[in-house]
């Protein structure tokens, strides 16, 4: 079985990594309960994100999480360390300095990047030591601050150099329009080239279509509209239920969002099913060409009624909701634009012709692009999450992201042009200008693929001639 | 004689599992319409065959597990010991840590020459452990990495060491609508290899299959479970002992004594412009067909429709290419059951459709690079193009 390693930057990342182990926890309880039968073996699904764990009478002890976690500040990882999970992490997986940022990518990535840069090293290669075939590393971060942004980056060409052979898929939370931090543009298009050049596989996320889920969430429990009442650990942002208690904080909602797109996305790779997905797949499937590595998520369900018999009907509108606009992660509109490719990740008690119904049902909705017109990657688990008796994540490599990274840039001409708090970023050493214009040609490549694409997007689809064959 | 199975990848060793289940669970059972002492003649010939006997009894299947994670091994042991009718040999299977990603670059470049050595040194026990050793089973998908890529490469191998033991796959022709997105890649280049290689292919279509579980067996939420029983079913039937044609009271030593050998005319084929015009063009033009009778009154069965030249190329007689084995005892408690094995146009479709798809991907360099990472470059997908338009025109030709 293969290990991963979660990478946490920031103060963003380092609180939803937080929620994700509490959530990884509670996950492997729940599945460990029902004692093992007695031909098979103990289920070491742990092992994969966590280490040297023991099963005693159903609870999981001294598991330690495959983690590292870095903020140039102390506050986030303090509270870590006081707080109820301090025994999954190890101390010495730590990195942390005082002074932060300041929101600034170019502090993050050049100044801490080159002072922390022997100590990262080494804690990385500590946890790489402890797996024994590691595959992936999962680093959490948001693009619009410092840290999380200027040194989760930072890492991404060290893990490239230092793990060549090991995955990096990275999960970025996008600042929306109306985010408070006035240099997240600026931080973002910087933090984006590393991305465009050394991850890969990049989940973005932004904020606001978090906000939006959990105020449809909100919603639909208090409105009463549901007649019976919403079971309160199945709701895909609550903690309840989880291992250790904790005080409910407000982004708590939404990183519970993002830990359970990383726990479905690992599921296939930790539990058995009919149909097997290893981490490795998902990169061979939907990147088809290198730099187009960026994949929009969607998760239903959101939340069960209690009502347990769930007739087919049901499951069919499971499909239905990860491709409605509601479900998504980012900001965007995959059915009028172009697929590339798209993974259905199953958990529970789904069978192949449901996946197959269903695929056959939502095609004619959704366009792919002429060279992949069958572009599916199905994958079966059979443990459900908890408080779920079936759930369905959507990956979808699609050309819908370029609204959002048309957005980004603009912002950030706006800011550019004025040369609005650049000497922050220009007194930095080793930072010019050039590193701007840099970033912005990276982006506007990137943004020319996937119109390119967009362009054959509405063309019939042609057979090319075959090769011909003397008999 | 003695099959040894070669099991690869999930879909691989899922399926092996049926088969092995399947097979035993029907020489076992007691509703075999005939008398016991052939009863017994086929119980042990079917052993002889498939299993090993071990001290306490058990049959050991003759088989080897390989995949390169551990779920799928893992579970497929454990589901066998659970019947406690029979089981797998417990140093029979090669597993690794981290599987294919479904890439048949990975699994023929990098996995199978890595671990060559150990795969074909639990091939070789196996064989050993046979009296008398007739051909190699081996079971896998075309779709995804470890049964494409390492099969493919087994077989090579399986070819260089084995080269006068018969060769037969087993493989499954995935969904149309993806399971994998790079299945069309994995495909071609399977099979273009595997041309070189195997002595026959066994064609099953997942998508074949499942209308099989649908329409005609009623079942509602269809799981690969379902599937791979009635794929275990198929080939149970086929590979269960028979009587040969010759002998009435022995069966057949030799299970896969199909001839495939079959080779066009060497004056050449007739052109094009000579087809006959009242072949009826629903007809599957065919170069060999076998027929598999069970049951009760299998010797009275009136086989003569296979007979129709309509069925076959024009420069084959059908008695050439046409057999029937009859056996009394019936299978899987089915009062009668036939099974037909048949080497012809029926791929050409398919085929031509995963070519097509493979080749519009391919122009536009999609995924590619995936590929290169591991060694296998555009010549190598041209040469698996051409193989296979040839294969397609060749058949077309029929």
């Amino acid at each position: 079985m293969t290990q991963s390693v979660v990478v946490q930057v920031g103060q963003c990342g380092n609180q939803i990594g937080c929620c994700f182990w509490d959530l990884a926890l509670r996950e492997h309880a729940a599945v460990n309960q029902v004692p093992a039968r007695s031909h098979e073996p103990p289920r070491l699904s742990a092992r994969v994100v966590g280490d040297g764990g023991s099963i005693s009478k159903g609870k999981i002890c001294s598991l330690k999480a495959r983690a590292v976690l870095i903020d140039m500040e102390e506050g986030v990882v303090n509270e870590i360390l006081q707080g109820p999970l301090r025994d999954v992490f190890d101390t010495k997986q730590l990195i942390t300095d005082i002074s932060g940022s300041g929101n600034n990518w170019a502090v993050g990535h050049r100044v801490f990047g080159s002072l922390y840069q022997d100590q990262v090293l080494e804690k990385l290669r500590k946890s790489a030591e402890h797996c024994d075939c590691l595959q992936c590393f999962f680093i959490i971060h948001s693009m619009g601050g410092g840290t999380g942004s200027g040194l989760g980056t930072f890492l991404l060409k060290m893990l490239e150099d230092e793990f060549p052979e090991v995955y990096r898929f990275v999960t970025s939370i996008y600042p929306s329009g109306e985010d408070d931090v006035i240099t997240s543009p600026y931080n973002s298009i910087l933090a984006m080239k590393e991305l465009n050049e050394h991850a890969d596989c990049v989940l973005p996320i932004d904020n606001q279509s978090l906000f939006d889920i959990i105020s449809k969430i909100d919603l639909m429990v208090n409105s009463g509209k549901l007649g019976t009442t919403v079971k309160p650990k199945s709701l895909v942002t609550s903690s309840s239920g989880a291992l250790k208690t904790r005080h409910q904080k407000p982004f708590d909602a939404m990183n519970n969002i993002v830990a359970n797109l990383l726990l479905n996305l690992t599921s296939s790779a930790r539990f058995e099913g009919s149909l097997n997905m290893d981490l490795n797949e998902i990169s061979m499937n939907l990147v088809p060409f290198p730099q187009l590595h960026y994949l929009v998520s969607s998760l239903t369900p959101l939340y069960t009624l209690t009502d347990v018999n769930i007739p087919p009907r049901r499951l069919d509108q499971m499909f239905s909701d990860a491709f409605s606009k509601d479900h998504q992660l980012l900001r965007a509109d995959p059915k009028h634009s172009l697929y590339l490719a798209c993974a259905l990740m199953v958990r529970g008690n789904v069978q192949i012709s449901d996946l197959r119904r269903n695929i056959e049902r939502l095609k004619p909705s959704l366009q792919f692009v002429s060279w992949n017109q069958e572009g599916w990657k199905t994958s079966l688990c059979s443990i459900p999450p908890v408080g779920h008796s079936h759930s369905l994540l959507a990956l979808a490599n699609n050309t819908c992201v370029k609204p959002t990274f048309m957005e980004l840039k603009e912002r950030f001409m706006r800011l550019y042009k004025k040369k609005a708090h650049l000497h922050h970023y220009l007194q930095v050493e080793g930072m010019e200008e050039s590193c701007f214009t840099e970033a912005v040609s990276s982006l506007s490549a990137l943004i020319q693929e996937y119109n390119q694409l967009d362009a054959t997007k509405n063309m019939p689809v042609q057979d090319l001639p075959r090769l011909s064959i003397a008999m | 004689m003695s099959i040894v199975t070669v099991q690869l990848g999930q879909c691989g060793n899922q399926i092996g599992f049926e088969v092995f289940d399947a097979l035993l669970r029907d020489s076992q059972s007691s509703h075999g319409l005939c008398c016991k002492r052939e009863n017994e003649a086929y119980q042990a010939s079917c052993k002889e065959r498939f299993f090993s006997e071990e001290e306490n009894g058990v049959p050991v299947a003759r088989a080897v597990l390989v995949d390169m994670e551990p779920k799928v091994i893992n579970q497929t042991l454990s589901k066998a010991a659970q019947s406690g009718r029979w089981k797998y040999g417990q140093h029979a299977c090669f597993c690794q840590k981290q599987g294919s990603g479904n890439n048949w670059a990975y699994g023929y470049s990098v996995h199978g020459p890595r671990h060559e050595e150990s795969i074909m040194n639990l091939i070789r026990k196996e064989v050993e452990k046979c009296d008398s050793f007739s051909g190699f089973f081996i079971i896998m998908s075309m779709a995804g990495g470890t049964g494409s890529g390492i099969g493919a490469f087994v077989t090579q191998n399986l070819q260089d060491q084995y080269s006068n033991s018969l060769k037969m796959n087993q493989i499954i022709w995935p969904y149309g609508t993806g399971e994998v997105i790079v299945q069309n890649y994995n495909s071609i280049l399977t099979l273009s290899h595997l041309y070189r290689s195997s002595d026959a292919l066994l064609v099953h279509e997942n998508d074949a299959v499942h209308k099989i579980c649908a329409k005609l067996m009623n079942i509602k939420q269809i799981s690969f479970s379902d599937i791979n029983q009635v794929l275990a079913h198929q080939l149970g039937s086929v590979f269960q002992p028979t009587y040969s044609a010759e002998s009435s009271f022995h069966y057949r030593r030799n299970p896969l004594g199909i001839d495939w050998h079959v080779r066009p005319p060497s004056s050449g084929l007739p052109s094009l412009g000579k087809k006959s015009l009242n072949k009826d063009l629903h007809f599957n033009t065919s170069i060999a067909n076998l027929v598999i009778l069970r049951g009760k009154d299998v010797q009275s069965a009136d086989v003569e429709g296979f007979k129709d030249p309509a069925l076959y190329t024009s420069w084959l007689e059908p008695v050439n290419a046409f057999n029937v084995w009859k056996t009394q005892r019936a299978f899987s408690k089915y009062e009668k059951s036939a099974v037909l094995v048949s080497n012809s146009q029926f791929l050409v479709k398919p085929l031509d459709m995963i070519v097509g798809k493979a080749w519009n991907m391919f122009a536009s360099k999609a995924y590619i690079h995936q590929y290169t990472k591991f060694g296998i470059e555009e010549e190598d997908f041209l040469d698996s193009f051409t193989s296979l338009e040839q294969v397609v025109a060749s058949y077309c030709n029929l």
